[in-house]
């Protein structure tokens, strides 16, 4: 059942690209204008680097939501898929794992780029690879939750932001801090131990919770 | 004979209005409920409820293992016919032939071919070979046991035409025949032995 979801996802991906490439192409977009804006101080930039690639890998996680369950609402397929699967829990977490690998996962791999963009010191670009490892997977598993809220709505997006943004702070804190104590030379493991914890909570609670609202949004 | 669905004082109020009250209904195996009504009487609402899609209700209901065909066909605009069934019959096990079930419904060579360029109505036809691959037809015990034994299907003539709707009934016939039950919302005669009409609205 979840490589049958898997399965399907990655056709549907492959026929839509141009949505796999949104939050990368906003991402860069927004570092680009950073590194313009923040004019020729790559003294301040590195060191607001970690916040600044942080809170955009946030929002253009935020901006891939929004499709997540959408065109499957539309097209009736979200229906079929609660009425049939049992578990729904496994399908849901082959959609959950998918919006990872185009977002979390894509942006940690061009994350030394942006690393470069920022003028971020090159020792520390591993670490900055670890907490978007370790990370991004808890953004998509509390991001769903939200999508899965608001996909009746018609204008979901903002209330999406509101629900979702808030849930994302801890990963904001800990993400960006330990890439920053990192630079100052101060032990960051505490930091990535508790992305980890993160991401483990809520792969365990957030399929389920997806699960519940889906059916809520479905009983219109 | 297993009854398929049962439902008793069954009462929905929906914005204010009430859609059915006390409505009592038991549908055995080969069984099709016809259900009737006027627009806005409450016919998708009743289709909704039984598939737990709706539960804004009283009474109470059951009912076997049900496939649900509503207003939205359900299949994807990105996906081939084929990738959308293997998918379904991932999701519900089911060992139906889908290249058959295609052919059946008559959409031989369009196999490969994305949903988003085929018209409604051969949309629609996709949903319907769902129907067949459901019930698994080349087991051996096929007539016997159906998974899903209950059919949900809601307006399913939409957007068909003369063969398509052809193609409805006797899939309909076929599964009556082997023990299957079906509740059926369309305003259209379905023309079939044995199917009883409930009608919707003008209650009140």
């Amino acid at each position: 059942m979840f490589t049958g979801q898997l399965q399907r996802e990655f056709k549907l991906l492959l026929r839509s690209r141009e949505e796999l490439a949104n939050p990368l192409i906003f991402l860069f977009l927004a570092l680009t204008l950073f590194a313009l804006g923040g004019g020729g101080s790559p003294e301040l930039l590195s060191a607001f680097a970690p916040a600044i690639i942080w809170v955009l890998v946030l929002l253009a996680n935020l901006l891939a939501l929004e499709g997540m369950f959408r065109r499957d609402f539309d097209d009736g397929s979200l229906e079929m898929l609660v009425l049939l699967a049992e578990p729904l829990f496994l399908p849901l977490l082959a959609k959950i794992f998918m919006h990872w690998l185009y977002s979390g996962l894509a942006m940690t791999l061009l994350a030394p780029l942006a690393a470069l963009i920022l003028f971020l010191p090159a020792e520390v670009v591993p670490t900055l690879l670890l907490t978007l490892l370790v990370g991004t997977p808890a953004l998509s598993l509390i991001g769903a939750i939200g999508a899965a809220l608001t996909v009746s709505l018609r204008k979901g997006g903002v209330l999406l932001a509101l629900l979702v943004l808030p849930l994302y702070v801890p990963v904001l804190i800990f993400g960006a801090g330990a890439v920053s104590e990192q630079m100052a030379g101060i032990s960051n493991m505490a930091q990535i131990y508790w992305l980890l914890v993160i991401s483990m909570i809520a792969l365990t609670v957030a399929p389920f919770l997806v699960a519940a609202a889906l059916r809520i949004s479905l009983e219109q | 004979m297993p009854i398929l669905l049962t439902i008793k004082n069954l009462t929905c109020i929906r914005e204010g209005r009430t859609l059915f009250r006390n409505l009592n209904l038991a549908l055995n195996s080969g069984d099709c409920v016809q259900l009737t009504g006027p627009n806005g009487s409450g016919k998708s609402t009743l289709l909704r409820c039984v598939a737990g899609l709706f539960a804004d209700y009283s009474g109470n209901l059951e009912a076997a293992p049900f496939l649900y065909l509503g207003h939205k066909p359900g299949v994807s605009a990105l996906l081939t016919p084929l990738a959308h069934l293997r998918w379904f019959a991932s999701m519900t096990g089911s060992t139906g032939d889908p290249l058959q079930a295609l052919a059946r419904v008559g959409l031989a060579g369009y196999e490969e071919i994305v949903c988003q360029q085929m018209s409604a109505g051969q949309q629609r036809r996709v949903a319907l070979a769902r129907l067949l691959i459901s019930d698994g037809q080349d087991e051996q015990d096929a007539g016997e046991k159906r998974s899903r034994p209950l059919w949900l299907l809601d307006e399913p003539f939409t957007a068909l035409d003369d063969k398509g709707q052809e193609l409805i009934r006797q899939l309909l016939t076929e599964h009556l025949q082997s023990g299957g039950g079906a509740l059926c919302a369309t305003h259209q005669d379905l023309g079939l032995a044995g199917s009883r009409a409930l009608a919707l609205g003008g209650t009140t």
